[in-house]
């Protein structure tokens, strides 16, 4: 919301404050400033100047020589402009002055436009006389400015004087970002309360009168309100002879720097009463009124309706809609209705201020796709008290300024207003819940400020009774606010909790997945992020069979398109995605790691939350291989004290890898993750011109496994005893088979095991591969004889033999 | 004897000097200390000096063998550290080659900025927990004080997936799972990914993560929630680091503040990237409200908390000057790599 200065400071006279202390205090107190900007920003010595003579420059067609009085003295300005003529009188900006920017109306120079005294075509100009964009306007904000030209101020102005302030522009123009529990202080006169109890100075609001012409508006209007359940209040008053003209300059200027454009006084004047009070009202040519009556009912489905700005809308039965006795004149809180709308004819005039429940007019605008400046008052829900004092405003306004007359009473259909709230005064809760010492006679005094009425109750005791346009204040933390707002949220002490003391901590999970992180890391991978939801066209993509399971994903009711419309089932597309832009930036060797949830729905349609699984993503393309990646897993799995041997199952059934390079990884019997080399036709897909390997880990199978106990073992006293075997081994059995057998037969005394040799080739007989082990035998408590090992090393040849394996000599 | 004996050292003694190999040092020690060596035939002769002489001459032979061993050590001792180091001299490398690195990866910015939040908490005894990012709507709204029809639900532009189920709009949602469990007092800390329908812009994601904190317990004040903030911002940013609390609204706390601190470029004078205020705002906090208490099975009349929301991705925006937001989700390696 935007608000000259000067409009707060007519309800605010005592208000003295520069810029930045406004906008500082005011943001202490709760009421925001964003920014703020002075209107005569870079206008420097710019005076009113009477042109006294016109001739034409002798060497140049289009430009004139003028006379111009400046006061004290008269200058020769030479100007291109062709609408002045003598008598004018115009701002100029003197020699040495500035200016905020160019007559072509482009962006604003952030330090203006210095003016000098120089020569045109020869002839010495001392000055410039100034178009209204060159003061940093438009004729948005001054629609009497010409389209091309200098600006001509009013005949009376007194050459010399200051124009800038002549044209109301020694002002500043304040931004504000009210949060959405303070509906009152999305007015001119809500801000103006705070500014004032915040600089503890009076608050004058205007005086409302009207003056009424001795007619009833009885005999012009009736009203009839059908569904009170979205109005509750309906106020209608009734003007006549409206002549329609410019409204005055004051509030012409007050409009403009709120960003509202002057039209007419009519139009003024309503939006006037909106920024001052808040209320949004609407204003009807009576004669389109048929049936001098006004019905507020439910629109009915598939009705449509052409509202003033020419568009057609379809409605439904939840849009509160404004009818006369035949037909729909308006969208209620929305927009008029192009079949009674104003028009410079207009003679009778029928005001309406009314009370709409918030939250339907929000709903019906976002529906109809139409949010106006009143529909965004009246979804936040307004005070129903405050209608009837905009409408009498209003209707003061009309007749204050010669707009028209106002017919006697207001036709005032309204629902039984709700009591004002009462809440204890309680002290010491709020100074409890504070943390301060805030004495009861600072309190008070910021209630008064507040208007909030102190009270003896009942008991004795006081009570709080809260203005109605305050609905925000509803409990003991409310008036609390209140009570620090204005003692200050500065003065409040700095403390600690002083209350028990708890341990703090990680989750077990997060330990594990900070662990994954650090290991992913060390290995190269650094960590990406990508979406929770993709589009449904990733199944393809991923070469996922029609029936497969991951297509069973969650939709997203109003999501941002269609590519973002699933939540992912899988994580790789994030990861592929990720590796493709790298690919195509031409960034080498690039590894990365995920560590995001899947969501995986227990049923869908959506009937409860979905399962959300971690899953820990490894993606890479450049130096390395499968193996390189299965070093990265393993070495995740021993950090988090997963020590047992890992077993890959080739046959993992993922389409989007490659048929021979990819495996599932199980931990005792359970199927952890898997990894593999991306199936080329997918790496086609992501536009990955190379090899790409991935592997995910499915974390929550992995968790119960997991474990930061470590119990030492001593160090070997004993030494170990090496054999080593050499075999040829049919070329279908997988090192994993040899190496389960070795595990298994090896018995206490196996160290380890270690594959240093495999061949295939031309020494080797068809069908089959050489390969080579290195086994080591330790015991703790001796050293080893030939005889210990001996037996183990026959059952695990027996065990190779049963493979097909054939011992080479 | 005597002067045999002289002879042969100061032969022995100028042949080592003037020996320029260890070969010829070697070479020496055969000719006057070997079996056939001058030295030795000395002592074979020994047995032609008269009796009552041979102590006297062994004595001297030893004294001469001493002596020309030492000599012939330290000059083997010499040669071979010259021999040494004319190696290493011709073995010298260009230091200024450059290093053969081991490749770390890089945590993702956010994650950083994460895990500096959660170090601070911790160190103050908050326990860091999760909630679910598809979410009830009673846990993401009613819970938190934003029934139906309040105009909070439409300025956080919610994505569902139902009428009742949507995307967690706010780690706040934790807060209520956290209270429900019925463990009082709570300190607690609940990083997560959040979703709104924002479209992707330089400052905008429909993703994006933040770390919500609650305490409650008896006593507990805004004065206690300005002293705790106050020291994570120090903590974050920096010793120098002043906050300031400004009065705001959300509908969960009452009363509720968002809290700046000292733009930590220019510490407060007001710069560009402050947009001369010298203030950043940072994040959005205030006293539990009371009707979230009693609807999560608190008594508000005998526990009070206050709470906090902090966007991730914005402190690492921040903290990294980050101008575009896309960044943090393209994982191109040239970005990650410089956190």
């Amino acid at each position: 919301m935007n608000t000259a200065l000067s409009w707060i400071k007519a309800y605010v006279p005592e208000l003295n404050c520069t810029d930045q202390e406004y906008c500082d205090r005011m943001t202490l107190t709760g009421t925001k400033v964003e920014g703020y900007e002075r209107l005569d920003k870079n206008l420097e010595k710019i005076v009113v100047g009477e042109i006294k003579k016109i001739e034409k420059h002798p060497d140049a067609e289009k430009l004139i020589v003028c006379q111009v009085n400046v006061g004290e003295e008269e200058i020769q300005i030479v100007t291109g402009a062709s609408n002045v003529k003598e008598g004018d009188k115009v701002p100029v900006v003197l020699d040495g002055g500035r200016v905020a920017g160019g007559h072509d109306g482009a962006p604003l120079p952030e330090d203006g436009i210095k003016i000098k005294a120089g020569k045109l075509r020869g002839v010495p100009s001392n000055g410039m006389m100034c178009s209204i964009e060159e003061l940093g306007s438009g004729r948005d904000m001054y629609p009497e400015a010409p389209e091309e030209g200098i600006y001509i101020l009013p005949a009376d102005a007194a050459p010399g004087e200051d124009a800038v302030a002549l044209l109301g522009m020694r002002d500043t123009v304040f931004e504000y970002e009210i949060t959405s529990n303070r509906v009152d202080c999305y007015s001119v006169l809500g801000i103006a309360r705070e500014a004032a109890a915040t600089f503890e100075k009076p608050f004058v609001p205007p005086v409302i009168k009207v003056k009424e012409n001795g007619e009833d508006v009885k005999d012009y209007i009736s009203v009839e309100v059908q569904d009170k359940d979205l109005c509750s209040r309906y106020c209608a008053r009734v003007c006549t002879n409206i002549k329609i003209a410019p409204s005055p300059e004051w509030m012409q200027r007050r409009l403009a720097a709120s960003g509202i454009r002057p039209i007419n006084n009519l139009v003024d004047i309503t939006n006037y009463v909106m920024e001052e009070f808040g209320q949004p009202m609407h204003a009807f040519d009576l004669d389109t009124v048929a049936g001098r009556k006004i019905i507020v009912r439910r629109a009915k489905d598939g009705d449509e309706f052409q509202t003033l700005d020419g568009q057609v809308r379809k409605l439904d039965s939840e849009i509160l809609m404004i009818c006369d006795a035949e037909k729909e004149i308006g969208i209620a809180g929305i927009m008029g209705g192009e079949n009674s709308k104003i028009t410079d004819n207009v003679k009778t005039v029928l005001f309406e201020a009314a009370t709409f429940n918030g939250p339907n007019i929000r709903k019906s605008a976002k529906r109809l796709g139409l949010r106006t400046d009143a529909s965004g008052k009246f979804e936040k829900g307004l005070d129903p008290r405050n209608a009837k004092a905009a409408i009498d405003r209003a209707c003061q306004l009309i007749e204050e300024l010669g707009c028209g007359e106002v017919v006697g009473g207001t036709v005032d259909v309204c629902e039984p207003l709700k009591p004002l709230n009462v809440l204890p005064f309680e002290p010491e809760k709020y100074n409890a819940l504070l943390g301060t010492q805030v004495s009861e006679e600072q309190m008070l005094a910021i209630f008064k400020r507040l208007e909030i009425e102190v009270r003896e109750n009942q008991a004795g005791g006081k009570e709080l009774v809260i203005p109605s346009f305050r609905q925000d204040l509803a409990g003991r933390a409310d008036i609390a606010e209140e009570v620090a707002r204005f003692y200050g949220y500065d003065k409040i002490p700095v403390t600690l909790p002083k209350s028990t003391a708890t341990t703090g901590k990680l989750s077990f999970k997060l330990r594990v997945e900070q662990k994954a992180r650090d290991i992913a890391e060390y290995c190269g991978f650094s960590q990406g992020m990508s979406y929770s939801f993709e589009s449904p066209k990733v199944f393809d993509k991923l070469l996922l069979d029609e029936d497969d399971k991951a297509r069973e994903a969650i939709t997203i009711a109003n999501p941002l398109g269609e590519d973002f419309s699933i939540m992912r089932t899988l994580s790789l597309n994030g990861m592929l995605t990720s590796l493709s832009t790298n690919y195509n930036r031409r960034n080498k060797d690039v590894r990365l790691y995920e560590m995001g949830n899947i969501y995986i729905p227990r049923k869908l349609p959506l009937e409860e939350l979905p399962d959300e699984r971690m899953q820990f993503t490894l993606g890479f393309y450049g130096e390395g291989d499968f193996y390189t990646l299965k070093g990265v897993v393993e070495e995740f799995f021993e950090s988090i004290g997963m020590s047992e041997r890992m077993v890959y199952d080739p046959e993992a059934g993922k389409n989007f890898l490659h048929p021979g390079r990819q495996a599932n990884i199980f931990y005792k019997d359970t199927l952890v993750g898997f990894m593999g080399e991306v199936h080329p036709e997918v790496c086609d897909n992501y536009s990955i011109g190379t090899k790409a390997y991935v592997a995910v880990l499915d974390m929550p199978v992995i968790l119960p496994y997991a474990t930061f106990e470590r119990k030492y073992e001593g160090i070997a006293k004993y030494p170990a005893v090496m054999r080593d075997i050499s075999m040829e081994v049919p070329k279908e059995v997988l090192a994993g088979q040899i190496e389960a057998v070795i595990a298994q037969r090896g018995g206490k005394i196996l160290e380890s095991y270690r594959l240093f040799d495999i061949y295939e080739g031309n020494q080797i007989k068809e069908g089959y591969k050489s390969m080579a082990y290195s086994i080591s035998f330790r015991a703790k408590d001796r050293t080893l004889e030939e005889a210990d090992i001996a037996g183990t090393m026959k059952k695990i040849l027996n065990g190779l033999e049963q493979l097909g394996a054939q011992l080479r000599q | 004897m005597r002067e045999k004996l002289e002879k042969i050292k100061e032969q022995a003694l100028a042949q080592i000097a003037s020996s320029d190999a260890l070969e010829k040092l070697n070479e020496v020690r055969v000719n006057i200390l070997g079996k056939k060596g001058e030295l030795t035939a000395v002592l074979k002769s020994m047995k032609d000096v008269a009796p009552e002489e041979r102590p006297k001459i062994g004595q001297m032979v030893n004294e001469t063998r001493e002596e020309i061993e030492k000599s012939l050590e330290a000059a083997m001792k010499k040669m071979e550290r010259a021999v040494r180091e004319a190696k290493m001299k011709a073995e010298v490398i260009d230091v200024t080659l450059p290093a053969k690195k081991n490749i770390i990866g890089h945590r993702h910015p956010s994650t950083i900025a994460l895990e500096e939040v959660e170090r601070i908490f911790v160190g103050m005894g908050y326990e860091v927990v999760e909630g679910p990012e598809v979410e009830k709507d009673y846990y993401n709204f009613e819970a938190l004080n934003i029934p139906a029809d309040h105009p909070a639900k439409d300025e956080q532009d919610t994505f569902y997936i139902t009428g009742d189920i949507l995307l967690r709009t706010q780690t706040s949602s934790t807060q209520i799972h956290e209270m429900e469990k019925g463990r009082l007092p709570i300190r607690m800390l609940a990083p997560g990914r959040v979703f709104r329908s924002d479209e992707v812009d330089a400052t905008h994601s429909p993703s994006f993560h933040q770390v919500e904190g609650l305490v409650v317990d008896k006593n507990i004040t805004f004065s206690d929630l300005k002293g705790t903030l106050a020291e994570f911002a120090r903590e974050l940013f920096g010793e120098e680091t002043k906050v300031k609390f400004r009065p705001h609204h959300f509908p969960f706390t009452e009363p509720s503040a968002e809290m700046d601190v000292t733009c930590f470029k220019c510490g407060g004078s007001g710069c560009r990237f402050c947009k001369g205020s010298g203030w950043i705002e940072i994040l959005g906090c205030g006293m539990v409200h009371p009707h979230v208490l009693e609807m999560s099975g608190i008594d508000p009349e005998a526990y009070t908390g206050f709470a906090f929301g902090v966007g991730l991705e914005r402190i690492a925006l921040l903290k990294y000057e980050i101008d575009d937001m896309r960044l943090l989700y393209e994982n191109d390696v040239r970005f990650l790599k410089q956190f």
